[in-house]
């Protein structure tokens, strides 16, 4: 009974828990997490209830209000969000966990229950961008999702911080008013704004200026919001000085959602004939991803900021699903959507990592973490699978999402891809190959100073390791990377069916 | 001169859009880039409004003398979107009274000199 309405429950917890989260806090303060909690973790098992459900009977369409789309909000789930809709809300799960600890060294106790409402809000942005069918919706909760990222980019109320939530609110709103400027020029000539409904609608207006128009609309507003290579100057900072757990989260879910609604926009709303034929939008997209994944990781090279050279890995990663989507065949496009889940797990869990060493040390810059192996072994080790999974080791997820990808631009006989994909694997292997180097094999500054080396005692005595709250969901998400990467076959035939469905019957 | 009289509504429109985005970016003042953005958001409010116009139509309220209606859905849209814009604003705001709190200026310029000073003397500190 109650199960129909799971496609609305899953957006109304995480809204309902932020109204109720600045309630609890009056009463007690310490309450507000066990919400959150509780409510992300309600979150999580009805997006895995679902993504089982659309895998047993097919796509899901909810009706809200009970009106008949066209005209009402339609909210669907089909096999590609109903996966990305589980990873936003495990990844949400995890950083609520995580952020119990690591919110409360960073930000004032006054401020704790606005910091978990608003990240509740922030979560429920994004699910809601991820399952609605209709493109007005979609807008809406696009900015529900953005206004509350920049206030938590600003929680921590550095100085940086502020300038960095500034900008990112400048240039994230001109996106999303070039996605409502796209959204209204689509139902200038069609009259519609449910994406199933656009789809049969558009075909016979292809080549109208007023569409085209409103294609190149979403595409640069949505490139904006995804950080595509050379609009992606709001990304670095951000990420630099957020809260540790905020960089988590918006890494490994804001930009993942913001390359979904383009797979969205491209394959479902427009189709894979538009994206060919009339614009060669893939083209474009191409080279800008191809420029994406090399720039992304040179410049990661050059940053001494362990968390800036993670945000600039990232715009190399996004390149990635890009590039996976715009080969536009199934191949690349399975890897280009499990890349979505797998630098999600990946860059979370290197976040995560990022935020244990300033939780414990204060330690931001990559020379600080002289034999951090010994002090801080099991988030090193989280730390160096994901980083190896980030290069595309065997046995990792980062080896089978790029695997795809690369056997997917041969298949399409793009075989100047593979080089492009070898070298930034390379690029990506000397940054991570630095850091990985620095941890183990670099000697502690103090070292000298403490003892002889020999007498010294070994392993326990030296160890101060984060506490459980934040280790458990970091060692989580790097046990994922290997599970998903080792036994890989459960979420290629996940992303694979998603391909299908975004390339219809091609 | 169809193009120019007859659409009148679009040109008004790509005008305060025009502006509104060049102030955005270009203006070095927090507050007055805000401005900007109000401009802009408007000029695409005013976008939604005027499509929404049909010939000899009324308000979209029920009337038994009214023949033809506008469009209402439109406007409903756009009631969504000036919500979506006062928070924006509401946020922006927010962020500029810290940022004067922490800088003492909201021009940009300054606060980038500040910024490229700063670096340098925690490094001197440091050395």
């Amino acid at each position: 009974m109650i199960a129909e309405h799971f496609p609305i429950l899953v957006i109304l917890t995480p809204l309902l828990s932020a109204i109720l989260i600045p309630l609890v806090g009056m009463i007690r303060r310490q309450l507000c997490w066990h919400v959150a909690f509780v409510a992300s973790h309600i979150g999580f098992l009805i997006s895995g209830w679902l993504l089982l459900r659309v895998r047993d009977t097919g796509r899901i369409s909810y009706w809200l209000g009970g009106w008949e789309p066209p005209w009402g909000i339609e909210y669907v789930l089909d096999d590609l969000n109903a996966l990305v809709l589980l990873v936003i809300s495990f990844i949400a799960f995890m950083s609520v966990l995580y952020a119990r600890k690591s919110i409360e060294a960073e930000i004032e106790p006054v401020r704790i229950p606005a910091f978990y409402s608003i990240f509740m809000l922030f979560v429920t942005g994004l699910m809601g961008i991820v399952i609605t069918g209709d493109v007005f919706n979609l807008y809406v909760f696009l900015e529900i999702s953005s206004l509350a990222g920049y206030a938590l980019i600003a929680a921590n109320r550095k100085k940086e911080a502020l300038l960095a939530s500034y900008n990112y609110l400048i240039l994230g709103t001109i996106a999303a008013t070039f996605i409502l400027i796209g959204i209204g020029y689509l139902y200038m000539v069609t009259g519609s704004l449910n994406m199933a409904d656009l789809r049969e609608r558009l075909p016979s207006l292809y080549h109208s200026k007023v569409v085209l128009t409103a294609f190149a609309f979403f595409t640069v507003g949505l490139s904006l919001k995804l950080a595509l290579f050379p609009l992606h100057v709001w990304l670095p900072n951000a990420y630099t000085y957020a809260p540790s757990v905020v960089s988590a989260v918006m890494a490994a879910t804001a930009t993942k959602v913001g390359a979904y609604v383009l797979l969205r926009i491209m394959f479902t709303v427009f189709s894979v004939e538009f994206d060919l034929h009339v614009v060669s939008i893939t083209s474009i997209l191409l080279f800008l991803s191809l420029t994406a994944i090399v720039a992304g990781s040179v410049l990661a090279i050059a940053q001494t900021n362990i968390k800036r050279m993670l945000a600039y890995s990232s715009v190399g990663q996004i390149g990635y699903i890009v590039l996976g989507a715009t080969i536009v065949n199934e191949t690349a496009m399975t890897g280009s959507i499990l890349h979505i889940l797998n630098h999600a797990l990946m860059k979370g869990t290197l976040f995560f990592v990022a935020g244990c060493v300033i939780y414990k040390t204060g330690i931001k810059d990559i020379s600080g973490l002289k034999g951090m192996a010994r002090r801080m072994p099991f988030s090193m080790a989280a730390f160096t699978i994901a980083g190896l999974s980030m290069v595309g080791v065997p046995l990792t997820v980062g080896f089978v999402s790029k695997w795809h990808i690369a056997l997917g631009a041969i298949q399409a006989d793009m075989w100047y891809l593979v080089p492009v994909i070898l070298l930034s694997s390379l690029l990506t292997a000397v940054y991570f190959g630095r850091v990985i180097e620095t941890i183990y094999f670099s000697k502690e500054p103090g070292a000298k100073k403490s003892g002889s080396g020999l007498n010294e005692p070994r392993g326990r005595a030296g160890v101060q390791e984060a506490p459980f709250g934040m280790l458990l969901p970091t060692l989580i998400l790097a046990a994922l990377c290997i599970v998903f990467g080792a036994a890989a076959s459960t979420s290629v035939s996940y992303a694979g069916a998603a391909a299908r469905l975004l390339l219809g019957g091609m | 001169m169809d193009l120019i009289v007859g659409k009148y509504n679009y040109w008004i429109y790509i005008a305060l859009m025009m502006i509104g985005f060049y102030a955005m970016i270009a203006k070095g003042n927090l507050i007055k880039k805000i401005i900007g953005m109000n401009i802009f958001q408007t000029a695409v409010f005013l976008f939604y409004i005027s499509i929404a116009k049909v010939r000899g139509g009324t308000a979209p309220i029920l009337w038994e003398k009214a023949i033809l209606y506008d469009n209402p859905l439109p406007h409903v849209l756009i009631l969504t979107a000036i919500v979506v814009s006062v928070s924006t604003t509401a946020v922006a705001l927010a962020l500029i009274i810290l940022i004067y709190r922490e800088f003492g200026t909201i021009e940009e310029d300054a606060i980038l000199k500040m910024q490229e000073i700063e670096p340098r003397r925690r490094t001197d500190s440091q050395q």
